[in-house]
């Protein structure tokens, strides 16, 4: 990914393929309709977010004494427990264990934190091979892109292109494009993987503090076949993912599958507690920023989050600009305000990114209030100067004008002047909205100078 | 009860007729309403591109100028859901807190505090109604397609009592339409995709007319069927509901 | 100072103060038949159910539906017949186990989903690596939802817990729905009396 192409520049090259646009819009928007038909089945839906929501809140406030617990609970269960203060360490950690199994070859399901970590690209560079085995992250994998969704990682490309890359990489008949064809071809391809390695990564969904063990959902099982059949799990896991009770479970995995796919609940939904006879299991817990993030009351909230990516498939602005446009290993509305925190700079497009509609707050599962973060995110990108200096001008400009009522009356009556006498004067190729879209016909009199004449007044 | 009026910036330049609709259909309640004079915007294209600190004395203006009313409407969501969520004054911020509970959307003030019951208003036209995010999900004008709640919908409670007026369903109930202020210059490109689909929904559906509460989405769907030569029409809900009988 | 100690005093300079932990509300008004929900949702979620009278029913419809030269692994001592595994085996001796048959601890009528716990799997991978999966379940071991789940498993020990709802699955491509992603290709749910 290019650094230097934003959001809008990605969006807008997404944008040329209309077919493609509408494609995906429509793929996504169907999964939110899923999720809808989920939840109205669910008639204590709301109640349940609510829950959820203050089960979180009162974890953050207490993660001190959480992790703590689960540290115990999870070393007396016999799980070798790690901690990570930053990406770099987590990589060093996740890396060391593999050399100590003297293994040069693994196997890796869905974790979003090993993406945010960048584990994989660190991996291959110490020479050690990761094969991702969910398929949609296989996928992406030989195509050598990342996820474009967080759930959904090849939701961008279509089955023509996926039959093309297996026809290239696993040798599949040129032309085949059966979705049922390529999924065995994928779980032969796979299972060879799953049968030669000795370790597992694993991401980490819920982490129970009362009891020191984790929960691990997929619908393809490959994180469990990963698991059993290697002589080493290692569960990589933000430490936000801590939930203070197991039967806290009851709550989240209601809603985990329901707000992701529609599913009443993903098809495994593991509980690893200890390690089996003669196995290791270990848990790498990641900080990476998110202990500085838990003292801002602005931005705490998004600790909640737990990758769902039900904001994803309804924001109408990711369905029509696509995962790789926020450059982001965590992309849609969530990515936009958690990105931000990694790193500022790299990131100032994104809370921009949205029309602020408040979707993504109204599906969250745990009520984070995404729309007012990415708000919020703007007032603090701005105030520390990543605006460019045309916009900066362009809004100084406004404010000025629309604090003093004699002026914004001139320059209205001037400007809707100038709008009806040389109309194409603002309606050219360079002005963004007039690319697409015309200005509105600009009236002689404006509603004061109507109302001046027809009512009285002070 | 003396009721402020207070017409967006962008509507007093470019729309006087929805705010003249809206000072009608209000005086036609046998309303007491007066327009202050020195008005001019809330600020909202200020905040929503991350200069909120910019917009203070956009506010003290504002409050200078609706202090006196009892309540304050306001024919758009977005800008009476920036009022009710922004306006601050350092000076004296408990007059800022009785202002930000005293501003009304048009369509919440018919409904919940005059509670209109009938209108003498004839619309014969199919029409698709354009829920506003910031009307919709900020200041809960109907029930949002995304919750597990009764349903409800104030906008269309008034358009039901419009003789003749046909409302379409349209098939993405409450999407955005993808003006979002700024966001409709600087990311061009996909606001234009969203508004064309908004567009191509209610045209499927058989609207000839879009309405909605808030007028900047309209703007901009209007910008778009103008371009497209289409012809359906955008009209604000205010000139619907002060259309003659 | 180590990492551990370093995250571990951010974090308690950090976080906010004390937020109470909240009660979990029970839904009010659950299915008044929680057998049929059950029934209803394992088969929506691609699973199959055999309502049986007993075991050699089961034993019955496995022969006829697995015909020689299936391998068959038989982990319920309850059930005559198939192959039975020695504890502890290498579980990549199992890759190509035609279908395991497994006891299920109990069944959740909302999402379809069926606690198993390692003491019933005699080796963990077998839930996993089989190319079908039989699961038997007493008729009286249904809960109504997972917070009643949550109930019945209670402070339970186990090495490895886990909810299976279905077949593994995917729709990765396209978001066409493909039963068998890498695990089970199909799941049996066998509800005796």
């Amino acid at each position: 990914m290019q650094q230097h192409q934003t959001h809008a520049e990605l969006a807008e090259q997404f944008n040329r393929d209309i077919n493609r646009v509408n494609w995906h819009d429509q793929t996504l928007w169907m999964v939110r309709e899923k999720r809808d038909k989920a939840a109205q089945q669910v008639p204590d839906w709301e109640q349940l977010r609510e829950t959820a929501s203050q089960i979180k809140n009162h974890t953050l406030a207490h993660l001190h004494a959480y992790l703590l617990e689960f540290e115990q609970q999870a070393l007396a269960n016999g799980i070798q427990v790690h901690w990570a203060a930053d990406a770099e360490e987590h990589n060093r950690i996740v890396h060391r264990i593999i050399q100590e199994h003297g293994v040069d070859r693994i196997v890796k399901s869905k974790s979003m934190l090993t993406e945010e970590c960048g584990l994989n690209e660190y991996l291959l560079q110490q020479g050690i091979e990761v094969v991702d085995t969910d398929l949609g992250e296989r996928i992406v994998q030989l195509a050598g892109e990342p996820p474009s969704h967080i759930v959904l990682p090849c939701i961008h490309w279509k089955k023509e292109e996926i039959g093309e890359l297996f026809h290239q990489h696993l040798g599949t008949p040129k032309g085949n494009a059966d979705p049922d064809f390529l999924t065995r071809a994928a779980r032969a391809h796979l299972r060879e993987h799953f049968m030669m390695r000795r370790v597992a990564i694993t991401g980490v969904n819920f982490a129970v503090a009362e009891t020191g063990e984790f929960v691990v959902c997929t619908n393809e099982g490959n994180a469990d076949l990963g698991a059993q059949l290697a002589d080493v799990h290692i569960a990589c896991m933000g430490i936000e993912k801590i939930i203070p009770k197991r039967n806290h479970l009851g709550v989240f995995l209601r809603l985990l599958a329901r707000s992701a796919t529609g599913q009443p609940i993903t098809t495994y939904s593991s509980h690893f507690k200890k390690p089996g006879p003669g196995k290791a299991l270990h848990i790498v817990l990641v900080d990476n920023g998110r202990s500085t993030r838990l003292g801002s009351d602005d931005f705490r909230n998004a600790l909640k989050c737990i990758r769902c990516g039900a904001c994803f498939n309804t924001c109408p602005v990711y369905r029509r600009s696509g995962g790789h446009s926020y450059h982001t290993a965590i992309a849609g509305p969530i990515g936009s305000i958690l990105a931000p925190a990694l790193d500022m700079e790299k990131h100032a497009d994104l809370p921009f990114a949205s029309t602020l509609c408040g979707s993504c707050t109204n599906v969250c599962p745990v009520k984070i209030d995404i729309h007012q973060q990415l708000y919020t995110w703007r007032q603090v990108l701005i105030k520390n100067g990543h605006a460019s200096s045309t916009k900066k001008a362009g809004i100084q400009l406004t404010g000025m004008v629309l604090s003093k009522p004699w002026l914004f009356r001139v320059s209205g009556k001037v400007a809707r002047w100038i709008m009806r006498t040389f109309p194409g004067l603002m309606n050219n190729r360079f002005n963004p909205w007039t690319k697409q879209r015309e200005l509105p016909m600009p009236p002689k009199q404006s509603f004061r100078d109507w109302y001046v004449n027809n009512r009285s007044h002070d | 009860m003396h009721i402020g009026l207070f017409i967006p910036c962008y509507i007093d330049q470019f729309y006087p007729q929805v705010g003249i609709a809206t000072l009608e259909l209000l005086e036609k309640q046998g309303l007491r309403v007066s327009y202050p004079l020195e008005q001019t915007c809330c600020g909202q294209p200020m905040a929503n591109s991350g200069f909120e600190h910019l917009t203070a004395d956009c506010s003290k203006n504002f409050i200078r100028n609706f202090e006196r009313f009892d309540y304050i409407v306001c024919p758009s969501g977005s800008c009476a859901l920036h009022i009710k969520e922004h306006v601050h004054d350092d000076q004296s911020e408990e007059k800022a807190v009785s202002i930000r509970k005293r501003v009304y959307e048009l369509t919440e003030f018919l409904t919940d505090v005059i509670q209109l019951k009938s209108l003498s208003a004839k619309f014969p036209h199919r029409v698709g109604l354009h829920q506003s995010c910031h009307g919709l999900r900020g200041l809960h004008l109907a029930q949002m397609s995304e919750l597990v709640a009764p349903k409800y919908s104030k906008p269309e409670q008034l358009l039901k009592l419009v003789d003749g007026l046909e409302l379409i369903q349209l098939d993405r109930q409450d999407e955005c339409c993808g003006f979002g202020g700024t966001f409709s210059v600087f990311e061009e490109a996909v606001s234009v995709k969203m508004g064309q689909d908004r567009m191509a929904d209610h045209l499927k559906n058989g609207a000839e007319y879009i309405t909605g509460a808030d007028m900047s989405c309209l703007m901009h769907l209007e910008g778009l069927l103008k371009r497209d030569n289409s012809s359906m029409n955008v009209i604000h809900i205010a000139e619907i509901l002060n259309s003659k009988a | 100072m180590t990492s551990r100690e370093k995250i571990l005093s951010a974090v308690r300079q950090n976080q906010p103060g004390e937020i109470p932990m909240p009660d979990i509300h029970y839904p009010d008004n659950v299915s008044s038949n929680i057998f049929e929900q059950f029934v209803k949702t394992v088969t929506g979620i691609g699973g199959e159910v055999i309502h049986c009278s007993g075991y050699p029913e089961i034993q019955q419809h496995l022969q006829k539906r697995f015909p020689e030269p299936a391998r068959i692994i038989n982990t319920i001592n309850e059930l005559p017949g198939f192959e039975t595994i020695a504890e502890p085996s290498d579980p990549h001796t199992f890759s190509n186990v035609s279908v395991t048959v497994m006891l299920g601890n109990f069944g959740v009528a909302e999402n379809g989903a069926i606690w198993l716990t390692e003491e019933h799997m005699l080796n963990s991978a077998l839930p996993y690596i089989s190319e079908h999966l039989a699961l038997v379940l007493h008729r009286n071991s249904i809960v109504s939802h997972l917070h009643e789940a949550y109930d019945r498993i209670g402070h339970a020990d186990y090495r490895l817990g886990t909810f299976i709802a279905g077949p593994s699955k995917t729709a990765d491509i396209e978001q066409s729905l493909v039963l068998g992603a890498h695990g089970p290709k199909s799941l049996i749910v066998f509800l005796v009396n």
